[in-house]
């Protein structure tokens, strides 16, 4: 076990994890209905290969992936497809989703086992991650095997299994390092082998100590890193840079600094699939805020209708003001409960009224709170008034595409401003007049 | 589920709890020390001048935006902080009048026809105190000793060998309403740094840049620091954050220019003090230090996979 510093600003959040960090994950029992979105992964959506009023069993595949880019999808119980149609989607778009009425019965699909998972060779292991449906859990979604699969030429020195949960409020990837060590031990070794990375890094945050003692007990001769638990530490460059010294070309991946990146969650996953034959249907989702009766960690059914997941945590004890799906720095706020759990669902957060009003704003007064705290290295406030004023030009050439969109500029600001939003804003209008011009 | 009425806005969903107000009126409380020894020395004096200055900047920022017809944002301590800065950098038997013009001009001319808190590229306080130089050269240098207000000399023209250095360190001296005391100072500028609002590149800057010149000129140190106005200009003025660089390499500059210029004044000009000039002087630079100082960007230069 090493520690290592970061190079970069960041800050030390308050501490809101205190709510769920000592509560073990409780398996929830699956819902009556199940709302399975088609879009869970980056990319195209699924295809569904079921149809309504179809009998699908626990594990059935029911969408296949469409494109390079895309993952299939699989029943997370056993019953009946009552509905494919458009549904609120926890980005607050409507997308088609499979409806499926669970039987209560979990008859699972035939299960193909492997007793020595690690003696597969890299493709076989990459094929099963592929048809399991494991996608980054982390957030970004992006389909695991496409990612163990580097372009012809780049060898990949490091595989940093990212155990560095960030942002406030989630414990998911502590509850399941802590009580899944094993598990996520054995899909680090399959990830490595599929990828053909030299060596395994296990990067934790000092604020898990728990998580860190069972990682280290089951890792042998593996590296485990810690890391200040400072925002965003979890992010997949600043992690790189802590790590090896290097750093993600811009507009590159981590491939290009030889490195692959991925969730202790996401290696759970992949121990499942390969070596139990289990495809991907439910995943740990912290539940948790000061308007919820209990705060709780679930393992829990792709598909969880929000509305159950708050009522499975004892339905709310006052109004809340926000109900956030994900963490609360990158988290889409919800117009209502309406929505359910996707694969990269990480959290589902209640704000309390106070914690969720809206601030009010005052003129920037140049503190470079902002500028201190940017782990890319930009100028937040100079971004935002570029992106106010429309100066695209000015945005570019100070990295408006290298923001990673962390919302730290935003969180440290004592006056308040919206900078990710401008941020944002000029983002889009750059990458838009890039495809204009090419 | 009933209507909730959920707030749905962009992330992120927590904001710090430090604010702008909360940062004005810490600076206010680091200056407690400070109005306090005033008060020690100068007695009523510093009560009149504060009170006056203070209660202008707030009519005078209170006019303008009620002209403007912009919203009333005197509750962000601003006005107040810059007509504090202004009282404490006046000599004690500054006529009141004078103070007055001096508060309004500062409000009016130095920050709110730059469009108000945020957009003035010249510290107020500072373009009051310059304002009154100019305009009344005598009565702004005219000064008091403490306690007995007899007129007498400042440090800075009696030299180094006529000044005591306790005295000079404690502020029983001649001199501006707030910046004989070193002591006072220290402790307003400890609080500040402690509270996260004081940048240390730019007052260790300053002070190590005019020890550095009073040591190459063969003059005593310890004395520029305590004489005049550097330390109360290095704690108080030069960190100003809306006048000041936003990198870290700027604000070094920004704080050793000022250095610099100071001694440059000291040494050379024909001014005794010079502080004022040097701070304004690299306000005036303070956009292009920003843009040469222009930290690398992650990921930018970095080459593509050995
Ligand atoms: S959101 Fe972008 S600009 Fe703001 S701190 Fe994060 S990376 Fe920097
Ligand atoms: S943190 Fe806010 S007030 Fe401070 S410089 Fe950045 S935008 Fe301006």
């Amino acid at each position: 076990m090493r520690r290592v510093k970061s190079s970069f600003g960041g800050f030390f959040p308050n501490d809101a994890k205190k709510r769920t960090a000592q509560t073990p994950i409780e398996i929830l029992k699956a819902p009556e209905t199940l709302v399975v979105s088609l879009s869970q992964h980056a990319g195209k959506q699924a295809k569904p290969v079921v149809a309504k009023g179809d009998e699908v069993l626990k594990g059935q595949l029911i969408a296949e992936a469409d494109g390079a880019i895309s993952a299939p999808i699989h029943s997370p119980v056993s019953g009946t497809i009552k509905a494919i149609e458009p549904r609120i989607h926890p980005s607050g778009d409507s997308i088609p989703a499979i409806v499926i009425e669970n039987d209560g019965e979990e008859k699972w699909i035939e299960l193909e086992q492997h007793l020595e998972p690690v003696q597969l060779d890299a493709s076989t292991i990459r094929e099963k991650i592929r048809d399991a449906g494991v996608v980054g859990m982390g957030g970004g979604g992006f389909p695991t095997a496409l990612k163990l699969e580097p372009p012809e030429g780049i060898t990949i020195d490091f595989l940093i299994i990212n155990g560095c949960e960030c942002e406030p409020y989630l414990t998911a990837d502590d509850r399941i390092m802590i009580e899944y060590a094993k598990e996520i031990i054995l899909g680090a070794r399959l990830m490595a082998k599929a990828s053909g990375a030299r060596q395994i890094v296990f990067a934790i945050e000092d604020n898990k100590p728990e998580a860190i003692n069972a990682i280290k007990a089951e890792a042998g001769a593996l590296d485990v890193v810690v890391l200040p638990s400072k925002y965003p530490m979890g992010g997949e460059r600043q992690l790189i840079q802590a790590i090896t010294g290097r750093e993600v070309p811009s507009g590159g991946l981590p491939y290009d600094a030889g490195v692959i990146v991925n969730n202790v969650g996401t290696a759970y996953a992949v121990a499942k699939a390969v070596r139990d034959g289990q495809p991907f249907i439910s995943r740990v989702i912290t539940v948790s805020g000061d308007p919820l009766v209990e705060s709780k960690n679930f393992f829990a059914p792709i598909g969880t209708p929000f509305q159950y997941l708050i009522e499975s945590a004892g339905g709310f004890k006052e109004t809340p003001g926000k109900i956030v799906a994900g963490g609360p720095m990158m988290g889409s706020a919800q117009f209502d409960l309406d929505s359910s759990m996707g694969k990269t669902c990480t959290g589902l957060l209640a704000l309390a009224k106070g914690e969720s009003a809206t601030p009010n704003v005052l003129p920037c007064i140049k503190c470079a709170r902002c500028v201190d705290v940017c782990p890319a290295n930009l100028l937040p406030l100079k971004l935002e008034a570029f992106g106010m004023n429309e100066m695209w030009n000015e945005a570019y050439d100070y990295g408006a595409l290298d923001c990673i969109e962390c919302g730290s500029c935003n969180y440290v600001c004592p006056s308040k401003r919206p900078l990710l939003q401008y941020i944002r804003f000029a983002k889009r209008e750059i990458i838009a007049e890039q495809a204009k011009s090419s | 589920m009933e209507d909730m009425n959920l707030i749905v806005a962009p992330s992120p969903h927590l904001r710090d709890s430090d604010t702008t107000e909360k940062i004005m009126f810490s600076v206010l409380i680091s200056l407690l020390p400070v109005i306090g020894a005033s008060f020690y020395f100068f007695g009523w004096d510093a009560v009149r001048l504060i009170l006056l200055s203070s209660a202008t900047a707030i009519i005078t920022e209170y006019a303008f935006q009620y002209i403007r017809k912009i919203p009333i944002q005197i509750g962000d301590g601003s006005a107040l902080l810059t007509g504090v800065l202004l009282a404490l950098c006046v000599p004690p038997s500054l006529p009141s009048w004078m103070v007055i013009i001096g508060s309004a001009f500062a409000i009016g001319i130095g920050k709110q026809v730059f469009g108000g808190l945020g957009h003035n590229p010249f510290n107020p306080a500072l373009v009051g105190r310059a304002f009154l130089t100019a305009s009344f050269a005598a009565a702004m240098t005219t000064w008091t000793a403490p306690f007995d207000a007899v007129t007498t000399a400042t440090p800075l023209v009696l030299g180094a060998a006529r000044s005591s250095l306790p005295d000079l360190f404690f502020g029983s001296v001649a001199g501006s309403l707030g910046e004989t005391s070193a002591l006072a100072i220290l402790i307003g500028g400890i609080y500040l740094f402690y509270k996260g609002v004081l940048d240390h590149r730019i007052t260790v800057g300053v002070l190590g840049t005019v020890v550095i010149m009073a040591l190459l000129t063969g003059q005593d140190p310890i004395f520029h620091l305590l004489a005049g106005s550097v330390l109360f200009g290095a704690v108080f003025m030069a960190t100003d954050m809306v006048t000041s660089p936003i990198t870290k390499g700027g604000r070094w500059i920004f704080g050793m220019g000022i250095g610099l210029i100071i001694m440059l004044i000291r040494i050379w000009g024909s001014y005794p003090d010079g502080v004022t000039f040097a701070i304004l002087l690299m306000n005036a630079v303070t956009p292009l230090l920003n843009r040469w100082t222009r930290p690398r960007i992650y990921g930018q230069g970095v080459k593509v996979s050995e």
